[in-house]
């Protein structure tokens, strides 16, 4: 039994948005077959969602608002709002600290119920990690594509030299690097990117045995870990579980070609 | 460098605002209230999370500021066309939904977007512009994912229409 047009065309949007159930999937595909408006129909949903995505205008955050929104949190409750302020990288890590500390909390919170990992805590502060770098305008301290830019910027801010690999060839450039907290540690923290992607990889150095890239979920985002070369890498990001899998072997190969 | 939930939490302010000052004031107050409120973050998406927050920031600042704004009924009140079942056909033998794609400039598209009513502006928005799934879409909107579905496919609809409108307009 063919649902009537009528009924079709209701649906027909949230199949163009491939986001219908399959019972309705299938039984608008079995109309679709045999009703060749439906089909033309569906063709000019297509080609305006296309041209609604090629050429409505997205309105980016202008940057002067961008570098004045952490300054507002150094005021006393938050409240406050005026004028534009310069902010030095000092201040925005004075209070990115006690934000990473409440993002742990909570998200460490929700994950108290329930068995844990051993990795438990230190998931929750990779994620916190990289939500709070999506979120403020603190992705980079220091913004290159190239490693040798940004390998020697962590000299003298850290107590060891993080390795830094270019996968652009493969497809993952370098964005850029920064400080960040992790396990009671400053570590540093690359930015690698995929189309419009944020991989956040978090490096440190740690003993114990070498080991293949372990996957890993956790809050929506997909993780990979592994050691290599006496250091612990983290890479997080909400890139597809495969992709990021398939980064994190490049880089895994790429540190093991430098041992 | 880039930030994608900023842009992201402009662009949306920036839409159901509609202009780009109130879309500054909305986000400075949303980016204020989402460190103060962090405990309301659970985990997952910290765009959707971000977005949601925006949103209702900007409904709050409009409904303070602009109220008239949030009981837009364009397609009724300024056209007099009324949608009905055949509006997504094509209204003439030319093919103006050809003319209309071909014709249809950033601009064009920005002021009949600006013209629906903020209910359907923002699931397009969302959809469109953010790519969003619709359970995001769903979760940002505080909706039901059914409701997601019949307002994106009746937005769409509208959108098209006002977009006809102008090309005959112009």
């Amino acid at each position: 039994m063919n649902p009537n047009c009528d009924e079709v065309r209701e649906l027909l949007s949230a199949y163009a948005d491939a986001e219908l159930d399959l019972a309705r999937t299938l039984s608008l595909e079995s109309h679709l077959a045999v009703c060749a408006e439906c089909t033309a129909r569906l063709q000019r949903l297509r080609d305006f969602s296309r041209v609604l995505r090629e050429r409505a205008p997205y309105h980016r955050m202008p940057a002067a608002l961008k570098s004045r929104l952490p300054g507002l949190l150094d005021d006393d409750d938050g409240r406050a709002a005026a004028g534009p302020r310069q902010h030095g990288r000092g201040q925005i890590l004075q209070w990115a600290l006690p934000i990473a500390a409440a993002l742990t909390l909570s998200v460490g919170l929700n994950l108290l119920i329930g068995s844990r990992r051993a990795d438990g805590a230190l998931v929750d502060e990779v994620v916190a990690g990289h939500v709070r770098s999506m979120m403020v305008a603190h992705l980079d301290d220091v913004a290159s594509t190239d490693r040798h830019t940004v390998k020697p910027w962590f000299a003298g801010k850290l107590d060891y030299a993080p390795p830094v690999f270019d996968l652009a060839a493969h497809g993952f450039p370098l964005a850029g690097g920064r400080l960040d907290y992790l396990d009671h540690r400053a570590v540093a923290a690359l930015d690698y990117r995929r189309g419009r992607h944020v991989i956040n990889v978090f490096v440190w150095p740690a003993a114990g045995a070498e080991s293949e890239a372990e996957p890993l979920t956790n809050s929506g985002y997909n993780i990979e870990r592994w050691t290599v070369g006496g250091m612990r890498w983290w890479a997080i990001s909400d890139l597809n579980a495969g992709e990021l899998t398939s980064f994190a072997e490049q880089l895994r190969a790429a540190a093991i070609g430098a041992e | 460098m880039a930030e994608p939930h900023l842009d992201a939490a402009y662009n949306l302010a920036r839409w159901l605002t509609r202009d780009p000052q109130d879309a500054e004031d909305v986000v400075q107050e949303a980016y204020l209230r989402a460190f103060r409120f962090f405990d309301g973050f659970r985990g997952g998406d910290g765009r959707a999370w971000l977005l949601t927050i925006v949103r209702h920031t900007a409904y709050s600042w409009l409904k303070q500021n602009r109220p008239a704004d949030l009981h837009v009924e364009y397609v009724e009140d300024e056209t007099g066309l009324h949608l009905h079942a055949a509006d997504d056909a094509p209204l003439h033998a030319t093919d103006p939904q050809t003319l209309m794609l071909r014709q249809a400039d950033g601009l064009r598209i920005e002021i009949a977007l600006r013209r629906l009513a903020p209910e359907y502006r923002e699931v397009l928005v969302l959809r469109e512009l953010e790519d969003l799934s619709y359970k995001d879409v769903a979760q940002i909107a505080g909706i039901p994912i059914g409701t997601v579905m019949s307002r994106l496919s009746r937005g769409r609809r509208q959108l098209r229409r006002v977009l006809e409108q102008l090309e005959k307009t112009a």
